[in-house]
């Protein structure tokens, strides 16, 4: 398609959910999960900052209303009292957006959470870039932030099935979590692959010969198109999720990216600094492998206001850039 | 208000005197520390754990122990002296204060101490982790209260009003919160850094129960503490307590009030002195 035919995108686009036109989609996996294991599990809470309708905790919040408690627009106080429930044996969801839960409650999630090891479970909608609003909602960096506690257990789900599988794997971890929520109808894609989310675990789902696609959250499902649409062009590429984060996978990554001949792309909804790639590229040089290696990744820099699709376009993370950016480093 | 019977006076004002003389002790061991605050704030801290407080010494993790967090994890020279006095820690862990290697860290951790509910010292954390232990123990249905202990120097922090809010919205009448109003922060006094007056207006009007008392003064403090608890109400309650740095040694309490109120090598003994001499005094 010609770019001066392209209808101008607006904002909204894409502002309920991530799915692209025609995609399959499940409604709110996160609230469903989170209620049904909620039925089993009476310990389980539910905390918000004024965003239980935007984070799909209203389901849980309908389900069990005894068991729900609004914090107002006070991220602060989220984090602080779901580490005072945590305290008393309880296990807290506390939810808000990723800028907020990362970025405003930081010392919060640090002193109070994490430095005791608390039971709670910080589900940040918003991740990345997912939203056209700009800096303010835009949280390029939160995986960067949150790796840097000790003790963080990191998971970025890239599908419904991801997320619905994660929901109760993260509560019967003991200890903080950090999961970035995907919300509303989040595209179904991991239905098609022999896949189970298993904390910890990264796991190939598609085979390649010529590039290998490391990647998570989001840019996982990207990367399932990428390697489509390359077969065309006789270009075998295999896709490594990795959805959790922290702690790293790193004996199947470098198992993966210690074989010959492929190009290694990293591929993340994320600044470039701080994220997935660094953690992979420290990982394979401290093991001494050193592959043919590449970032996508959005870059450091505050990003742009606009409709999603442009700017993922904009910024390199969209299917078809993907494919251009891969074509371009093969040569 | 009612005042507490002199028996009872008598009582916690020697448990108050022996909660100065192991801050004293623990300040000679590391030459410094937070001993003004520990001074000043040692009649609220032996009603609490003398008088107030439900808890087993030999089981610090009771489940059905009042929660006492100290928020101004800065203040935990004052708060293992209570924690000794109570029975929680061994009086001979004291000159073990802040070296290597002991569970009585300079600034107050969960993770080193019996008895310490929370890693306070990140100011303005206690009130909002106060909150949520609150609202798990009444989902419990646990009768126990929590005490959230801070400075006011956190009065300048946005999260300690949240949590006032907060505690406020979900009715939360098991939580009591001590102020102490010492009127010294890093930079000066409170009231030149970032004024805090009319305070009790303040706490009233985000809903709290609100009572200011002299922290010095013992029935006035026991009696704030009994009508904390047994208040019919279903607010949240706050006690204002206005205390002077360096209470009960006469030359620490005049000398020139700073974050730290210097102390030189001598005078600790001599500070000890003077306390045992108003004591056998009292007796």
């Amino acid at each position: 398609m010609n770019a001066t035919t392209k209808p101008r995108l607006k904002t909204s686009a894409m502002i309920a959910s991530i799915a692209s036109e025609g995609q399959r989609v499940k409604a709110a996996p996160f609230g469903h999960a989170l209620v049904e294991l909620a039925r089993q599990r009476p310990e389980i809470v539910g905390l918000t900052a004024d965003l239980a309708k935007y984070t799909d905790l209203h389901l849980f919040a309908q389900a069990c209303p005894e068991r729900f408690f609004q914090m107002g627009m006070a991220e602060q106080l989220l984090m602080a009292s779901a580490g005072g429930m945590a305290k008393e044996g309880f296990v807290p969801f506390a939810t808000t957006y990723a800028v907020f839960g990362t970025r405003r409650a930081f010392d919060f999630v640090h002193q109070v959470i994490a430095e005791e090891n608390l039971n709670v479970k910080m589900c940040c909608a918003l991740p990345g870039l997912t939203t056209g609003y700009g800096p303010s909602h835009q949280a390029a960096e939160d995986l960067a932030l949150v790796r840097a506690i000790p003790g963080m257990t990191i998971v970025d789900p890239c599908d419904a099935l991801d997320t619905e599988q994660a929901v109760p794997a993260i509560a019967a971890h003991k200890g903080p979590v950090y999961m970035r929520l995907l919300r509303g109808n989040v595209p179904l894609v991991l239905d098609e692959y022999d896949y189970k989310f298993e904390l910890g675990k990264a796991k190939m789902l598609r085979d390649g010969r010529d590039v290998l696609v490391i990647s998570s959250g989001i840019l996982t499902m990207r990367a399932l198109e990428v390697a489509k649409a390359l077969q065309a062009d006789s270009v075998d590429v295999g896709v490594l999720h990795v959805p959790t984060i922290k702690p790293l996978d790193t004996a199947t990554i470098i198992a993966e990216a210690s074989r010959s001949g492929r190009l290694v792309v990293v591929a993340e909804n994320h600044t470039v600094i701080g994220g997935l790639g660094e953690a992979v590229a420290t990982a394979l040089l401290t093991a001494g492998i050193t592959p043919p290696f590449r970032q996508i990744a959005l870059p450091d820099a505050f990003l742009d206001a606009g409709a999603l699709p442009t700017l993922h376009d904009r910024y390199g993370i969209s299917t078809e850039a993907m494919i251009q950016t891969i074509k371009g480093w093969l040569g | 208000m009612e005042t507490c019977d002199t028996a009872t006076h008598a009582r916690i004002a020697e448990h108050a005197y022996r909660i100065r003389r192991y801050a004293l002790q623990m300040g000679e061991v590391q030459g410094q520390g937070y001993v003004g605050q520990a001074l000043g704030y040692a009649d609220v801290l032996a009603t609490a754990y003398c008088h107030a407080m439900n808890f087993k010494p030999e089981d610090p993790e009771w489940e059905g122990r009042d929660r006492f967090l100290l928020s101004h994890g800065h203040y935990a020279i004052a708060h293992y002296a209570a924690l000794i006095e109570a029975g929680i820690l061994p009086e001979e862990e004291l000159e073990t204060y802040g070296s290597d290697d002991s569970r009585l860290p300079m600034s107050g951790m969960a993770t080193y101490t019996p008895g310490m509910e929370i890693s306070g010292g990140s100011l303005g954390q206690g009130l909002p982790i106060a909150v949520g232990i609150a609202l798990g123990l009444r989902l419990k249905g646990n009768p126990a209260f929590v005490y959230n202990s801070m400075s006011d120097g956190e009065l300048d922090e946005g999260s300690t009003w949240e949590a006032a809010l907060g505690a406020a919205h979900h009715g939360l009448a098991n939580l009591i919160c001590l102020v102490d109003i010492n009127n010294q922060q890093a930079d000066g006094p409170s009231s030149k850094v970032m004024g805090f007056e009319p305070l009790a207006d303040k706490w009233a009007a985000f809903g709290w129960h609100v009572q200011r008392v002299n922290g010095n003064d013992l029935p006035a403090v026991i009696a704030a503490f009994d009508a904390a608890r047994q208040l019919p109400d279903a607010r949240p309650r706050v006690i204002l307590v206005d205390t002077l740095m360096g209470k009960g040694v006469p030359f620490l309490e005049t000398r020139e009030k700073n974050h730290f109120i210097r102390v030189d090598p001598p005078e600790w003994q001599q500070a000890i002195e003077i306390l045992d001499q108003a004591q056998g005094a009292a007796r």
